[in-house]
């Protein structure tokens, strides 16, 4: 089959790999047939996590038809339509009965790595480096889904592909840091990042009963996104001063909620982020804090932040004493989709999420490469490359 | 000896109050008291717990299948987890576990006793959750091109489940 693969820092290919096979009795096998881009490859991509081998397969936010099941698979049968969560997880664990998804123990057959990044290893993620447990991902014509039963997730009659694909990850993605971060009716809710992950938690917070939420972003296409389709009001850091916004907004008091969906590689009008950029080339820190860092400060007395961005090791000037000072609760996660994917997709029937917008280019997987450029360097308005491995 | 002690001492004034600190203080101490035992030389438990009570972990006293392949070059000891939340199991190595750099070798050659603990404790613990070990070959991939990194990254994958914090 044909398969979009890592071949190097910034560099990526399709080539032809041998199809996956059942090997466990609780797999299946995807046709896939829509499969998208995420910001979390783009730290794989420029090898800002170091685990990524030549020949993987990128991928992980993916859906397709079922084509072929394992004999230990009770919920699906060949033909079925099925998005699938982007964390491979048991369902039987400590941590997966307490819907701790992403946290699972069995799903990360390669623990030794995070081990040793970060005390104990959390769980696997399809295409996702051999540190997240070397799954080949979904940049493919066809992908295996261990454990499938508890991972794929039958899509309702009324979504359409293009709109049931971003439950994989980026909705689940939003809707866990609302809901673990304990977003409350009358919130007033600020959102770092306006991306796919950052739009869709703007829109978990909103459905929540959040009174008033925010997206930061600097790109204009993006902010557009955000305040017509998803409902939010917007900032741009790049024309104006988000720490001073947001106290405008919010009667001085600062937003009760801050959710961080940017990432490492987060960018900034400020000095400081040639410092960072600096120190991570140097490989003096390994993470860009930079809306982590603002989102602390913003936050109100007493708040929470939210870390939905991806961080791999250590970060520089963490404000520890605004943290302990103010009261915060700071939390993040890898996305426990197995919790969210039921409930987004009901939100997904009755219209009440709206998600294809983001698929700004759709293209056939030999243009791997070039939708990879496109949405690094956010050329052309894009938000989401989506491929269709089947042309 | 003193020296460490006294610089400990006054790191701890430093930062009075930090849990650093007294863990240094502890374990310069230890160092004061038994000269050349160092902490990690001492053959330790290595345990996991399981998300079933006892008498489904190990029904019967029964040990799982990897477990009692080793036979007994392991103790092992099965123990509820506080509050009913599983059952810990714990394995400890008989023979005194080599130590320090002279141990490097022969981990990367997998030849390490302790490898084959942690493999059999991670091994017993999917099993009895879910059945089944995670299967990762063969899958597909494109052309492994041959480079410094994919090299060691290859040696760390093909002791995944042997090495770690366990
Ligand atoms: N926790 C999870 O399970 C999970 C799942 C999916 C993605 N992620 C992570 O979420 C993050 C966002 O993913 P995405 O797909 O939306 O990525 P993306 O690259 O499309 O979006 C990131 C956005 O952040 C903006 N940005 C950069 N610096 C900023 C700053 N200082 N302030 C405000 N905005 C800034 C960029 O302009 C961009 O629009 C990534 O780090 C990704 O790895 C996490
Ligand atoms: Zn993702
Ligand atoms: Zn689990």
């Amino acid at each position: 089959m044909k398969a979009l693969c890592w071949t190097g820092i910034n560099k990526l290919a399709v080539e032809t790999v041998p199809d996956p096979q059942i090997l466990n009795a609780e797999d299946i096998i995807v046709k896939v047939r829509l499969s998208t881009t995420c910001g979390s490859d783009l730290h794989l991509l420029g090898g800002y996590i170091p685990a990524m081998r030549a020949g993987d397969i990128l991928g992980h936010e993916f859906m397709g038809e079922v084509a072929e099941v394992g004999p230990a698979v009770r919920n699906h049968k060949a033909g079925d339509r099925v998005v699938v969560c982007s964390f491979v997880s048991c369902g039987r664990c400590w941590y997966c009965e307490q819907k701790l998804f992403s946290l699972c123990d069995n799903g990360n057959p390669n623990p030794a790595i995070t081990e040793a990044m970060w005390g104990y290893a959390p769980g696997g993620c399809f295409g996702y480096s051999h540190a997240m447990g070397g799954y080949a991902g979904s940049h493919a014509e066809y992908i295996r889904v261990p454990y499938a039963d508890q991972g794929a997730f039958a899509i309702p009659d009324e979504v359409e592909d293009m709109t049931a694909l971003f439950a994989s990850d980026a909705a689940a993605t939003g809707w866990t840091g609302v809901d673990q971060i304990g977003v409350q009716a009358g919130d007033v809710v600020a959102v770092w990042g306006a991306g796919a992950v950052g739009q869709m938690a703007a829109r978990a917070a909103i459905l929540k009963g959040a009174e008033r939420v925010m997206v930061i972003d600097r790109l204009p296409e993006r902010l557009a996104q955000a305040a017509d389709i998803i409902g939010a009001d917007t900032i741009n850091y790049a024309s104006d001063s988000v720490a001073a916004e947001l106290r405008e907004r919010t009667g001085g008091r600062g937003p009760d909620i801050c959710i961080e969906a940017v990432g490492m590689e987060a960018d900034s009008t400020g000095p400081h982020y040639l410092y960072d950029q600096l120190k991570q080339q140097l490989r003096l820190e390994t993470d860009r804090a930079i809306a982590v860092r603002e989102a602390v400060h913003a936050c109100r007395k007493g708040g929470g932040v939210f870390v939905l961005g991806v961080f791999g090791g250590l970060v520089d000037k963490f404000p520890l004493g605004a943290v302990m000072n103010k009261g915060l609760t700071l939390r993040g996660a890898q996305m426990h989709g197995h919790r969210y994917i039921p409930e987004i997709l009901d939100g997904m029937a009755r219209g009440e999420v709206t998600t294809s917008h983001l698929a700004t280019h759709v293209l056939p997987l030999d243009q791997g490469p070039q939708g990879y450029r496109m949405f690094k360097n956010k050329e052309d308005g894009c938000v989401r490359a989506v491929f269709r491995p089947a042309g | 000896m003193k020296t460490t002690t006294k610089a400990a001492a006054a790191a701890a004034t430093a930062a009075a109050g930090t849990g650093l600190a007294v863990n240094w203080i502890r374990r310069s101490r230890a160092r004061a008291a038994a000269p050349g035992a160092s902490a990690e030389s001492r053959n330790r438990w290595r345990a996991v717990t399981v998300n079933k009570p006892a008498a489904e972990a190990a029904p019967d006293g029964k040990l799982p299948e990897p477990l009692a392949a080793l036979g007994d070059r392991v103790e092992v000891r099965i123990t509820p987890a506080p509050d009913g939340r599983g059952t810990e199991i714990a394995a400890r190595l008989r023979a005194p576990e080599p130590a320090g750099p002279a141990a490097m070798p022969g981990r990367l050659a997998g030849r390490d006793p302790r490898q084959e603990v942690r493999s059999a404790l991670r091994e017993s613990k999917t099993l009895i959750e879910v059945g089944e070990v995670l299967r990762m070959d063969p899958q597909p991939a494109g052309e492994r091109t041959s480079t410094p990194g994919g090299k060691l990254l290859d040696a760390v994958t093909k002791r995944a489940r042997a090495e770690g914090m366990l």
